[in-house]
């Protein structure tokens, strides 16, 4: 682009945008297809499949996925059982960061690789181990039991990502406080935890989205309405009916907890970014 | 948990003794045991109990217990000549195969379309932030979600993917990129590739947006043209950022359930092992049989993620 002819730099700038273009095609247009497919009525959807814009907008299909299908119950299902995981593991995480970010013991590093460990774990190999023991608790269909199990990915997220920022706390901050004759729970709670507001918030937000979208074992875990959480609800609209493709329905619900999470993408871009990006690189 | 410790405002920081030191390690410990406990429970027993299990005959309606068998669940051949073992069975390695090939092809295209994102959004254009903003929309939808999206694009009548495919010849009337066996594969990789090449591009952007402006101004100084700067400058310069990238993308690829088992079921084209695995568990009630496929599946993760820590040399202080 820093050729001096303007017919050469001319062309080079209208082909870049025809990419940019594309991949904005390409990104969006699924999406767009969703949400069109959503405002279809279901009695039109076989006749209107392949048009690119709905002839008449219906919310129909936003109605029948609450009385139809008990969608309102797997969503509050959904926002208790990520809320839930959420704050129980920012509490432990919480404390175990103060501990690998601060102090000095031994067994440390060994300490760190296992929780790096289990962050890699694929969710299968622990899926009998885990079954068997929610069956034994009383936890199956249940939001404990999908809270419990949830640990398993978004402990050792938090846990790594809020020890890479306690260690960027200066120490100055603790000692003062230690010199104060503050306890070091009142140190973390009081001087470190105002401190990390925005790691919290990060990293709560990250852990959120994993714990709304996990599949494998909400889907294992749990029966009926009771406990089901968004996700298995989604996939098994399908199939409801040989005859009856039940898309529309499925958009639909689709739609309703896309577009939370991308306001909440939009919102927290940048700290979504960095999050992503530090806890990659580091762990 | 809720009692403070007791502090010890007599014994200075500046002199740090012997016993501050134990009180410090103590006070580490203790902050540690809640999240241990819990990963204990959650990872660590259940990871133990589900490698017993892969040595016993265990189905989970009929059976009242366990029943010790030894590796029988891994290699175990009939006086008929049958093997029973999961190393035997041609599905186990239908779906290895599956995994791998998925592997491959996803994590190869994310990351030449996500370096070219990333070259894109980090060139100093109008509308990079929108962007930037706009990749992130397939991060955000959840896997269920897209997967369902493009089982709608892709259904054999109503689909538009289809339409176009038949339109252009590639399909017959009525069939599907995902009906057909020969291109079901290929039709998942095109699902992931859409939904995770903007996570490669952003780890990607992270990396190119640590190399220098000057670099370029120097190599534009010496006569370097773009391309030249990118396979001098750029790609060695990103390859760190490129290998974790990279690493990130196999492990999940490789223990990958939910958009296949969403989109194509347990169809026997596209199974991938944690798909197998879960149909054995749960499906059959095989818990021995299929415990022993997660260990073994377990084992492969290990292994890569091994080479990864070694790779890359991870420190923490």
């Amino acid at each position: 682009m820093n050729s001096k002819n303007p017919l050469v730099r001319t062309v080079t700038l209208v082909l870049f945008w025809l990419v940019v273009a594309a991949v904005l095609f390409y990104v969006l247009f699924p999406f767009y297809w969703a949400i069109k497919t959503s405002l279809t009525s279901s009695a039109r959807l076989s006749a209107e499949a392949l048009q690119w814009v709905p002839s008449t907008l219906s919310f129909q299909n936003f109605r029948d996925v609450f009385t139809v299908a008990p969608f309102g119950r797997n969503l509050l299902n959904s926002v208790v059982v990520a809320t839930g995981t959420v704050l129980l593991s920012l509490l432990l995480s919480v404390l175990a960061a103060y501990a690998l970010g601060k102090f000095r013991f031994q067994g440390k590093t060994i300490l760190m690789y296992l929780i790096l460990a289990v962050s890699v774990f694929p969710q299968i190999a622990v899926l009998s181990g885990l079954y068997t023991m929610i069956q034994t608790f009383g936890l199956y269909n249940s939001w404990g039991g999908l809270i419990l199990s949830y640990m398993i990915f978004t402990l050792p997220f938090t846990v790594w990502t809020l020890t890479a920022f306690v260690r960027e706390i200066p120490t100055e901050l603790e000692e003062a406080a230690y010199v104060d004759g503050a306890s070091p729970l009142q140190t973390l709670f009081r001087v470190l935890l105002p401190v990390m507001t925005p790691a919290l918030v990060t990293t709560g937000l990250l852990a959120f989205i994993n714990a709304w979208n996990e599949f494998l074992f909400a889907l294992t875990f749990t029966t009926d309405a009771t406990a089901a959480t968004v996700p298995p609800a989604i996939a098994n609209f399908t199939g409801a009916s040989q005859y009856e493709s039940p898309f529309g329905l499925t958009m639909a619900a689709s739609v309703i907890v896309t577009i939370p999470l991308i306001i909440l993408v939009l919102v927290f871009q940048r700290n979504i970014v960095s999050g992503l990006t530090a806890g990659a690189v580091k762990g | 948990m809720t009692t403070p410790l007791p502090s010890r405002p007599t014994a200075a920081p500046a002199r740090p003794g012997r016993g501050l030191q134990a009180s410090r390690t103590r006070v580490a410990l203790l902050l540690l045991v809640p999240m241990l406990l819990v990963l204990a429970a959650v990872a660590g027993y259940p990871l133990l109990r589900t490698i017993y299990l892969s040595f016993t005959e265990y189905n989970i309606l009929t059976d009242p217990a366990p029943r010790w068998i030894g590796l029988g669940n891994y290699w175990f051949t009939t006086e008929d000549g049958v093997g029973l073992g999961v190393l035997q069975i041609p599905e186990w390695w239908q779906s290895v195969w599956n995994t791998v090939k998925f592997t491959v092809g996803s994590v190869l295209l994310e990351t030449v379309l996500g370096l070219a994102f990333a070259l894109i959004i980090n060139s100093k254009i109008r509308g990079r932030g929108l962007m930037r903003t706009a990749i992130l929309v397939p991060w955000a939808i959840p896997t269920v979600v897209s997967a369902q999206m493009w089982n709608w694009m892709y259904n054999d009548s109503f689909g538009i993917i289809s339409s176009w495919g038949q339109s252009l010849g590639f399909l017959q009337a009525g069939e599907s990129f995902l009906s057909n066996p020969d291109t079901a594969l290929a039709a998942l990789v095109a699902v992931d590739v859409w939904k995770t090449t903007p996570f490669m591009a952003l780890l990607l952007l992270a990396g190119l947006q640590t190399i220098p402006d000057d670099m370029y101004e120097a190599a534009d100084v010496d006569g370097a043209n773009k391309w030249t700067q990118f396979w001098r400058l750029t790609l060695p310069l990103l390859t760190p950022a490129l290998l974790v990238a990279l690493i990130f993308r196999t492990l999940d690829a490789l223990r990958v359930f939910d958009m296949p088992y969403i989109v194509k079921g347990n169809a026997p084209e596209t199974i991938t092992m944690s798909i197998y695995a879960r149909q054995e568990l749960i499906l059959n009630s095989q818990f021995g049989f299929g415990s022993a496929i997660s260990v073994l599946i377990f084992l492969i993760i290990m292994v890569f993620t091994a080479i990864y820590v070694t790779s890359l040399r991870v420190k923490f202080d």
